[in-house]
């Protein structure tokens, strides 16, 4: 045995003032100030049975499942909401007759008027009513009264469905509803025997976060029209997994039978996502029994795709590949989980011998690039979600967290009730925003460098604050100066930046170098030192020198025929900015790497399949820049991307590509902790948007939409918010419309019609929620508003 | 013991509910001299008068507008509770009509002496005669300077709002009926915090009964002194007696603490005519009923406790032998089990159970087995509940069982309807179809 720590002997321990002692079943413990009888009893080993307990929310004390005896009290007294005092003697059921006996009255009266479908309910065999029931309950029941029923089940929303009498009331899902999620869309309503969970009128229960009251129902009261009655609890292989939806990075528990996926649920990860997930994580996987997905290689003969075996389409990809001669262009997009997305910096420098390399199909700009390589590639971990639950402020920049990252907008709402201040930097006052009782800084898109230059010298102060946060959303790249902005905002004041992207596979994209001027681990391209390091690491290999070409500059290189290949990976048609269908058209040769078919794959030469982010191991580095490592659930004879690039690297005679997931994070971890030369910070100067007709569009892609990774799944679609135009009361008035007039918003390659509704919303600026990017463009655009007809 | 009119003594007269009728006799003369005091003096005044709580529970009064802290730099309110809904009582709705203003008068000394600056009068939905009085009375102390701003030039500002309630027996209960007053569903809170720390709008909030804060005026003019001249040491002051049931002549008797029962009935001219009395509840359902061996028991809280029963509301219920005392008890529970919010498990399902049982025995199919069970469906309720609503639901059962088990036991075979023929305990009997 090996003593590693000093001994301590002859010092005394000093009490922390903080503790408060007390016993529990005869067992002495202290505990911090606050604590609730029925935690300090779990530190000690001591179950209390509990349904309307639950650590994250609020006490209620409703179900009284949880009744103890506490010495000097009177009554029985419930555990969960009764604080630990000093010198507090308390007896739980495991000793005392008084508790017990409580306890069972409870749970007798809680089976009542619960039926007895156990065996054909959801919860059934995870249920913390049948496991205390079977673990503290009687055998027999003394009620044999007529039982409370209900019609069943009604639909709180298309996707949450309650069947009424399996209910205890126990208010687990309306305070998430209120307190976590601030979505306070279900409530109790009627009273004694007949309460119920309910909506108003209309108004369904569409919050991104519905999915977790069905988890912490503990019943199975909640079901998902998706999951009801698919699937017994016993019955499931549970493999821990990441999301691959978006960057917040949760944790989730995918349930599978018979290899295909039954379930998701949030799995407990404190650091990140506590114990919640959004609806999108947490329902959007039948995408992978998609009737679109790829399941052999493609090569296009005649004009016309057909399979082909995979030696075919690996000798097709590499004479294509060869015959381009170092003039082919790398896209990525935000599925790659970080070991793929090294893979294709390893394979496009190397096989490919260029840096012509992006991973951000959507709106980019130079300046994000030179942001992202100076300020969060290879930065490693933070700021953190716990970092936004201690700050005094967080900044929100040209960043909706509802929908561009939903658990930050849990952290920030959590944080915000213990009296963090949220401020956002946007075209207007979300409801979002509203959630975390946060204050709007008007900016119209465009505008928003000069606006952070001119802050306000209070919100200055409370960014100085020790602790203090700006998140900044990717939608910044589409705002001349804005990053530049940020980032000096932070050198001034002392804030942590956070960059939040909407993909899995961003950060870790960054991180490995899939941007044009950067290699893995935030190593420059152009810096010599760099560029010797990646090579000893790659084995003595050449790294190209020269800066390559981001995507907008490889689309151009296809017209000026300076790129005549392209190896596209995850991108769909939709997210690439305009004139990409022509350059796809007028490119010579075209290799796609995908799941799924769609758009892009019309234009491919030869298309390999690939496994989904459930089918393979691998990980993805959230916006934190935390790794989040995920097993695979689901058995497939797909290959990886990197196995893929492994196999088409040796068929062009670069044998020995890594592919296997551990093996390519041991080599990028060998990236970290560079301390060379960096790309220095992007210093663009913040222009004001150009005057012209119309508004300044703000605009940002919702939680749910209709994509390739949400397909099949209708319940959570019909979840999704509909299309609004926000515009100030002000250019309401100018417009001659009130709230609910269709408005038309027309920009340089369509239209959106929606209702109006009246919001804050900065000067000279129109919001258009929901997916208006493809129609009007990115945010920042002039676009011409008229009521509907009248344009 | 005679009767003592404090009160009621003028709700004779046509004008008693008008700011005339009440300043004729006095009326809002305490006003300036509890403006002549300090807000402490005034406070010390309501504990030496030992003043308790009329709404049930008799918690002494002086000692909660203590636990207000002061100079805390928050609002403070006062709300009146007057959501009488007790079955049984019915002494607070009377008053409101009758003498309005000595509930408003009382709120403003209550409310200056634990400065709030505003008060709530929350009626119950159901009495809207009372809330026109109460709104009345409220609109006519506005209009002759008596609630506003400076209140008779004393410095001390005060707004009065009159608040209907929506039908529930659960906003009766201090923290239900904040919720409700706030404009959610009346859930009783949890304790703690208390309302004298965080009540309405969690800021600190007195809660009185409509009696207790009408008693206030008479205290503040006739000294503490006079107040416990009357009644016992623990149980000092007068009270509204409200006696309802098979007596010939029921109604509001105004007497000290301590009257009797038996003073009660005489009052009320005895039992209806050709009857006798089986059983009474000396306040509201929820305290367990007595017989006629404790009709010289002196209503006190500590005498009616030492009988085995509460004093609660005051306000006894009489009934006489053509009464089935399980109909009765039944009857209760089927109110308590309508009125259970729903928050809280043994309430909610206990009461469920207790009425499902309690109808077997009424309609003669119940076993020995449903009456063992309801004493135990009742003790499991007792002390388990939220709040007092479930407790006040375990009571009238085993009360009566301590009294009537026999008759009781006749629901093991007999309808209480052949053995107590409906009508003949109603106004109804003797009068042909």
């Amino acid at each position: 045995m090996t003593v590693t720590t000093a001994s301590t002997s002859g010092d005394t321990l000093e009490p922390r003032p903080d503790l408060v002692t007390l016993t529990i079943d005869g067992v002495e413990t202290s505990v911090p100030k606050g604590t609730l009888i029925i935690r300090a009893a779990e530190q000690l080993g001591v179950a209390v049975p509990r349904f309307c307990d639950h650590p994250l929310l609020d006490p209620v004390a409703a179900c009284r499942m949880c009744l103890i005896e506490v010495e000097g009290m009177p009554k029985p007294q419930p555990a969960c909401a009764v604080t630990c005092s000093d010198g507090m003697v308390v007896k739980t059921q495991m000793t005392s007759a008084v508790a017990g006996e409580a306890q069972r009255s409870v749970m007798e009266f809680l089976l009542i008027n619960h039926p007895l479908d156990c065996p054909i309910c959801d919860k059934g065999g995870e249920c913390p009513l049948q496991n205390q029931a079977m673990a503290n309950g009687q055998g027999d029941t003394r009620f044999d009264g007529p039982k409370r029923t209900f019609p069943k089940p009604i639909g709180l929303s298309a996707q949450v469905l309650l069947d009424r009498e399996r209910c205890v009331s126990c208010a687990r899902c309306t305070r998430f509803a209120e307190q976590v999620a601030a979505d306070p869309l279900i409530e109790l309503l009627e009273r004694g025997s007949q309460q119920q969970v309910g909506i108003a009128d209309g108004v369904p229960f569409n919050s991104y976060f519905s999915g977790n009251t069905i988890q912490i129902c503990p019943v199975g009261a909640l079901t998902s029209a998706m999951y009801r009655f698919r699937s017994r609890p016993f019955d499931l292989v549970s493999t821990p997994t990441a999301c691959e939806h978006c960057a917040s990075g949760c944790a989730l528990r995918t349930d599978s039978r018979r290899n295909a996926v039954m379930r998701r649920m949030a799995a407990v990860d404190p650091a990140v996502n506590e114990e919640w997930n959004c609806d999108k994580g947490r329902f959007a996987f039948r995408y992978l029994e998609s009737d679109l997905r790829l399941t052999t290689p493609l090569i296009r003969e005649d004009g016309e795709l057909r399979p082909a075996s995979w030696d075919e389409a690996l000798v097709a990809a590499a004479e294509g590949f060869t015959a381009a001669q170092g003039t082919t262009g790398t896209i990525t997009g935000g599925r790659l989980m970080v070991e793929d997305a090294y893979a294709y910096s390893v394979f496009t420098r190397r096989v490919l011998g260029t840096n012509d390399i992006d991973f951000r199909p959507r709106n980019s700009s130079a300046e994000e690039e030179q942001f992202l390589a100076a300020r969060v590639a290879g930065r490693g971990l933070g700021p953190t979600y716990a970092d936004l639950e201690k700050a005094p402020a967080v900044l929100l920049v040209t960043f909706e967290p509802e929908d561009e990252s939903p658990i930050v907008l849990l952290r920030l709402r959590k944080a915000a009730r213990a009296g963090t201040r949220v401020l956002a930097v946007a075209p207007a006052a979300s409801r979002g925003l509203g959630k975390v009782d946060g204050t709007w800084i008007p900016a119209a898109p465009g505008s928003e460098a000069a606006v952070l230059k001119d802050l306000a010298p209070d919100v200055v102060d409370l960014l100085g604050q020790q602790g203090a946060v700006v998140l900044v959303g990717e939608r910044a790249s589409a705002s001349p100066g804005l990053l530049t902005a940020v980032g000096e905002l932070c050198d001034r004041t002392g804030a942590a930046l956070g960059w939040v992207p909407r993909r899995a596979g961003d950060r870790g994209s960054v991180d490995a170098g899939l941007l044009p001027s950067l290699l893995p681990g935030g190593r420059p391209v152009a810096d010599a030192a760099a560029r010797v390091d990646t090579a000893a690491i790659w084995g003595s290999v050449d790294v190209p020198d020269a800066e390559g070409r981001d995507i907008p500059a490889m689309l151009k290189g296809v017209e000026a025929s300076e790129v005549s290949a392209l190896l596209m990976a995850g991108v769909q048609l939709d997210d690439l900015p305009d004139g990409a269908e022509a350059a796809l058209r007028a490119a010579e040769f075209v290799v796609v790497v995908d799941t799924h078919d769609h758009a892009v794959v019309q234009f491919a030469d030869v298309v390999f399949p690939v496994a989904a982010a459930p089918e393979k191991t691998g990980s993805f580095v959230n916006w934190e820049g935390r790794v989040r490592p995920s097993s695979r659930p689901l058995r497939t004879s797909l290959m990886t991307d990197a196995r893929v690039l492994s196999a088409l690297g040796a068929e062009m005679g670069i044998k020995g590509l890594e592919s296997d997931p551990v093996a390519l994070m041991a080599e990028l971890d060998e990236f970290s902790g560079w301390e060379g030369a960096r790309v220095s910070p992007p210093a663009v100067a913040g222009s004001s948007p150009e005057p012209g007709s119309g508004l300044l569009l703000g605009t940002w892609r919702p939680l749910l939409e209709s994509t390739d990774m949400q397909s099949g799944e209708p319940y959570l679609a019909a979840t999704a918010r509909s299309q609004e135009v926000w515009l100030s009361a002000g250019e309401a008035r100018t417009l001659g419309a009130t709230e609910g007039d269709m408005i038309t918003v027309t920009g340089s390659s369509g239209s959106v019609t929606a209702p109006l509704v009246l919001a804050d919303v900065a000067d000279g600026a129109v919001v258009v929620t929901g997916n208006a990017h493809r129609a009007l463009g990115a945010s920042g655009v002039r676009v011409q508003v008229a009521v509907e007809g009248q344009g | 013991m005679p009767l003592t009119p404090v009160l009621s003594a003028h709700w004779d007269e046509a004008d008693s509910y008008t700011l005339d009728g009440y300043r004729r006799h006095g009326g809002y003369d305490a006003l300036a001299l509890a403006f002549a005091k300090q807000p402490d003096d005034v406070i010390q005044l309501v504990k030496d008068s030992g003043l308790r709580g009329r709404g049930g529970a008799g918690f002494p009064t002086g000692m909660k507008w203590g636990f207000v802290p002061q100079g805390d730099g928050k609002p403070h309110y006062l709300v009146v509770n007057a959501d009488e809904s007790e079955p049984g009582a019915c002494k607070d709705v009377p008053l409101m009509l009758a003498n309005p203003h000595s509930l408003v008068e009382g709120v403003v000394i209550a409310s200056y002496a634990i400065r709030a600056n505003h008060a709530f009068i929350y009626i119950r939905g159901e009495v809207p005669h009372a809330i026109r009085r109460v709104a009345t009375a409220v609109r006519e102390a506005y209009a002759a300077g008596l609630l506003g701003q400076n209140i008779q030039g004393s410095g001390f500002d005060l707004e009065v709002t009159v608040h209907a309630g929506a039908g529930a027996y659960i906003c009766g209960e201090e923290t239900a009926l904040l919720d409700s007053l706030e404009g959610f569903r009346g859930q009783p809170r949890l304790k703690p915090p208390f309302p004298a720390v965080a009540g309405l709008y969690a800021s600190p909030t007195v809660v009185n009964n409509v009696e207790t804060i009408a008693s206030v005026p008479s205290i503040v003019t006739n000294g503490a002194e006079w107040y416990t001249s009357y009644g016992s040491e623990k149980s000092p002051g007068v009270k509204l007696f409200a006696v309802s049931g098979h007596v010939e002549r029921p109604g509001i008797f105004e007497a000290p603490m301590g009257t009797t029962m038996r003073e009660l009935l005489e009052w009320a001219g005895g039992m209806r005519k050709g009857h006798r009395l089986k059983f009474w509840v000396p306040g509201g359902s929820s305290v367990p009923l007595l017989t006629e061996e404790h009709l010289d028991v002196p209503y006190t809280y500590e005498d009616i406790a030492a009988a085995g029963s509460m004093l609660g509301t005051g306000t006894p219920m009489v009934f006489d032998e053509t009464t089935s005392v399980t109909r009765v008890v039944t009857r209760w529970l089927e109110f308590y089990k309508h009125e259970s919010c729903g928050k809280c498990t043994p309430c909610r399902e206990g009461t469920y159970w207790l009425v499902d049982l309690l109808r077997r025995l009424e309609g003669g199919v119940g076993s020995d087995d449903d009456i063992t069970r309801i004493n135990e469906v009742s003790a499991q309720i007792a002390g388990r509940s939220f709040c007092a609503l479930g407790d006040a639901a375990a009571t009238p059962f085993p009360g009566a069982m301590k009294y009537f088990a026999d008759e009781i036991a006749l629901g093991t075979h007999t309808p209480a309807s052949d053995l107590y023929d409906p009508v003949a305990a109603t106004v109804l009997a003797g009068v042909n179809a």
